[in-house]
């Protein structure tokens, strides 16, 4: 059901992020996402970075949607639906997350969800410092946050999926949950795998009707409305389409 | 033995319950997993000569007894198609390839490469409520509908099925026209033209401004048309409009459906809906000492 509500609150994350909280609330599991209808621009999926209280939702600039969510301002209108998708499983024992960019925004509720500083880990990684979010809210929910850029200029030099690696190496975890641009995604599983870590990967294709009807976002013949958009490294390792290509807006497929 | 097996228009499908057009059938992998999941048989999203973008967000409206949607008709096209087919038929079940055009050569053209690409059947669309020169606005002249039918079935061996739309009073008249022309099914019903706004942005939700409603909310409206269609053709029906249930199936089968088509509930119920649909199917059988469905099949029409 569309649930016509208003920007409460417009906080900028990082460089060209933007968080905005809305007045309703929404009751959600960390993962999940939300269909936001922005009236006369755009209707698009994002990842719920903020739940239990007011829902919020982190964005980053990249299209024209993206940029007039960006602008909006307290008390502007927008359009929600949701929440859909499954979510994390946050059972394991000991929980190691990673984020990429903007990809820490279904990754941070899952952390705080956690509920236990010991028992999860982070890995944030971004192109540079500015781009680097959710750090405070990581540390305040884990001991053990650690932060690396491509540029070197907050926290390590390199990559999320290098950093994560060596952190598998370095303790034992039973469970990875990542979010990052498909490239990220890939690589961290191949990681997992190479260090026996199961893992959930947080998966991104374009979205129609977000509802599990219309078949726009599937990779192979799941879903990443209804039957993600959290998959397990198993699934993730059988589609054929993962790290390769994508379908198009009118369902043809695009090399990545 | 209790069997779900139904004939429709010579095609045997191992139950009742097929997907409807729109719903996950745009990939041969979706399809699959309908397969899979025990849909009787699976028709395609309608595919036109082009591939074709459909239209931006907001393209669905959820309410509390259905949707609203305006896709409008996005698909890869029929050349493209074909990679999708060969997936889709490892599913071992029928599949009906949806075609949508304007004039009545290029769905002999669609139809034509549909049967290339082992489809079990032909189902036209002439029904689509919220594309422009496409489905409804081709499906409510029964003249037409008469050419288009005529032309496809000199073009194709399988059978052809029209789905009609349920917004025109001339449903009788364009269903006569099918059967008239030699078609061999008719599906009924699409979605219902229809149009949500928000009261906080003043504007209508969709970006067409309109769109179909379907589920629940339109089952009462499948119901009366197959029923009066049952009345007024000889050739099957296939109904659509709302079935989310064995009971949802049964209501249709008793006004005159030989099959039925499930979409909506795909998303609203999840893909075991199908299963589900079955199990209750074989209980009422067994219950009613039914050996097959054939048998319930109009049986509201007697007084």
């Amino acid at each position: 059901m569309l649930v016509e509500t208003r920007v409460r609150e417009r906080i900028e994350s990082g460089k060209g992020i933007t968080t905005l909280i809305f007045e309703a609330p929404m009751a959600a599991r960390p993962g999940q996402f939300v269909m936001v209808w922005i009236p006369g621009v755009d209707e698009i999926p994002m990842s719920l970075s903020h739940i239990g209280g007011h829902a919020g939702i982190t964005v980053k600039e990249v299209g024209e949607a993206t940029l007039a969510l960006s602008n909006l301002r307290p008390g502007d209108m927008v359009g929600l639906r949701g929440p859909y998708g499954n979510g994390w499983k946050l059972d394991a024992k000991r929980i190691l997350a990673v984020g990429g960019g903007v990809g820490m925004a279904p990754i941070i509720p899952a952390v705080e969800a956690v509920g236990d500083r010991g028992r999860v880990d982070v890995a944030i990684g971004a192109r540079n410092a500015g781009e680097i979010i959710f750090e405070e809210r990581a540390r305040a929910a884990s001991s053990d946050v650690r932060v690396t850029t491509d540029d070197g200029s907050h926290g390590l030099k390199g990559t999320v999926v290098a950093l994560a690696d060596a952190m598998m190496k370095e303790k034992r975890y039973d469970m990875v949950l990542g979010c990052g641009p498909e490239v990220m995604n890939r690589f961290l599983l191949k990681a997992c795998v190479e260090n026996n870590v199961p893992c959930q990967l947080s998966l991104e294709r374009l979205m129609k009707c977000g509802s599990g009807l219309c078949g726009s976002c599937v990779i192979d013949g799941l879903r990443v409305c209804a039957d993600g958009p959290v998959f397990t490294g198993e699934q993730v390792l059988g589609m054929k389409e993962f790290g390769k290509c994508k379908r198009d807006d009118a369902g043809l497929r695009v090399k990545l | 033995m209790t069997t779900l097996e139904v004939d429709l228009a010579g095609i045997r499908l191992r139950n009742p319950t097929l997907l409807a057009s729109g719903v996950m059938g745009e990939t041969g992998d979706s399809l699959l997993r309908v397969a899979e999941a025990g849909a009787g048989g699976l028709v395609t999203k309608s595919i036109g000569l082009e591939p074709r973008k459909g239209y931006p967000n907001p393209t669905l409206v959820e309410l509390p007894d259905g949707y609203i949607n305006a896709m409008g008709l996005p698909g890869p096209g029929i050349e493209a198609f074909a990679e999708e087919m060969e997936v889709a038929k490892k599913g071992n079940v029928p599949i009906i390839g949806s075609l949508f055009a304007a004039v009545p050569e290029d769905f002999t053209t669609l139809a034509g490469k549909m049967e290339d690409y082992g489809a079990a059947a032909i189902e036209l669309n002439l029904s689509c409520p919220h594309a422009k020169g496409y489905g409804m606005e081709v499906g409510i002249d029964p003249e037409a509908v008469g050419t288009i039918i005529t032309s496809v079935k000199g073009a194709v061996t399988i059978p052809v099925m029209a789905k009609l739309t349920p917004n025109t009073h001339r449903l009788l008249d364009v269903a006569r026209a099918v059967e008239a022309a030699g078609g061999d099914a008719i599906v009924a019903i699409n979605t219902v033209k229809a149009m949500a706004i928000s009261v906080e942005a003043r504007r209508p939700i969709l970006y067409n401004r309109t769109g179909g409603l379907s589920g629940p909310a339109v089952k009462g409206v499948g119901l009366r048309c197959v029923y009066e269609l049952h009345g007024a053709v000889k050739i099957p029906i296939v109904g659509v409009g709302g079935i989310e249930s064995s009971r949802d199936v049964l209501e249709y089968m008793m006004a005159g459906a030989s099959a039925v088509q499930i979409g909506s509930a795909v998303g609203r119920r999840g893909l075991k809906v199908f299963s589900e649909i079955c199990h209750g199917l074989t209980e009422y059988m067994i219950a009613n000492k039914h050996r097959s469905l054939k048998e319930i099949v109009g049986v509201a029409h007697a007084r």
